[in-house]
């Protein structure tokens, strides 16, 4: 089951490649917080995950905070195991936290489906948007910057123009 | 000429790479059958050496042999762009080489 609009954030509590621990809690201030759910073996991720720290460079100051999740199953995609993750956040310079849901027991409480994808909360921790980053996955041909637009007006105290579009990348893979 | 396009439901960009395929063959007059295969289980992936998907083939050569040999999975393919862009499906120009 996938969260809903107006939805509540599932608490989660999960390593990270830095070598914390980071939980929901630790976001609380931040007046938004997008959870995408990622991996390393998705060529559509490795087409989006540039434009995901320019995200987060470009809305740090406004405190936004952007948390990608890694929760495929490393059995059998060894691409995606946590020491991987490691390797590509440092040698990608990631400019989000990265973080291991091992079990699966994070995505299982969100319910995303794809990878790239994303559920962005407002303030409260409700749910605002959810899909796609943007439009394309060829950076040169993007039209709507769904994520960037929600964003905005989620710090503007507005409506985002979008609430909720279709992600667009590899499948969850589930145990 | 036998061009096969093996592919698995569970990544979305098999029809964009099947339309590129058509596209190229057809701007070259080549009226060629094209062999869908579905790839469906580990097991499958394993026993044709499978990639990831899509995978195109033509007279049982991959169009891009550098990524031929990674470990057989379902999974998506990760090609490599001129200018090294990662795309998940292959640069036209790849396409039109091995047909060259």
């Amino acid at each position: 089951m996938t969260l809903q609009l107006g939805n509540e954030a599932p608490p989660f509590s999960l390593p990270g490649v830095d070598g914390s621990v980071h939980s929901l809690d630790e976001y609380g201030n931040a007046p938004a917080l997008a959870v995408i759910w990622s991996c390393n073996h998705c060529p559509y991720v490795q087409a989006w995950e540039g434009r995901m720290s320019e995200i987060q460079r470009d809305y740090e100051s406004r405190g936004a905070r952007l948390v990608a999740i890694n929760s495929n199953d490393a059995a059998r995609y060894p691409e995606d195991s946590f020491e991987e993750m490691k390797a590509r956040a440092s040698r990608e310079g990631f400019a989000f936290d990265y973080l291991h849901d091992e079990d699966q027991a994070v995505a299982g409480a969100y319910g995303p489906s794809r990878t790239p994808e994303v559920f962005l909360f407002d303030a409260s921790r409700r749910l605002v948007y959810h899909g796609a980053i943007d439009d394309s996955r060829d950076e040169r041909a993007v039209g709507t910057t769904y994520l960037r637009d929600a964003l905005d007006a989620l710090l503007e105290d507005r409506e985002p123009p979008a609430v909720q579009t279709e992600p667009v990348g590899c499948s969850i893979k589930w145990r | 000429m036998r061009i096969e396009l093996l592919y698995w439901a569970g990544c979305p960009s098999y029809p964009e790479a099947e339309a590129l395929l058509a596209d190229v063959l057809s701007e070259r007059g080549l009226d060629v059958p094209l062999r869908r295969l579905e790839v469906r289980t580990h097991e499958e992936a394993e026993r044709l050496g499978f990639p990831g998907s899509p995978t195109i083939r033509i007279d049982g050569r991959d169009i891009d042999p550098a990524g031929a040999g990674a470990r057989p999975a379902l999974t998506c393919r990760i090609y490599l762009l001129p200018g090294g862009r990662v795309s998940p499906i292959p640069a036209r120009e790849q396409i039109e080489e091995a047909l060259a």
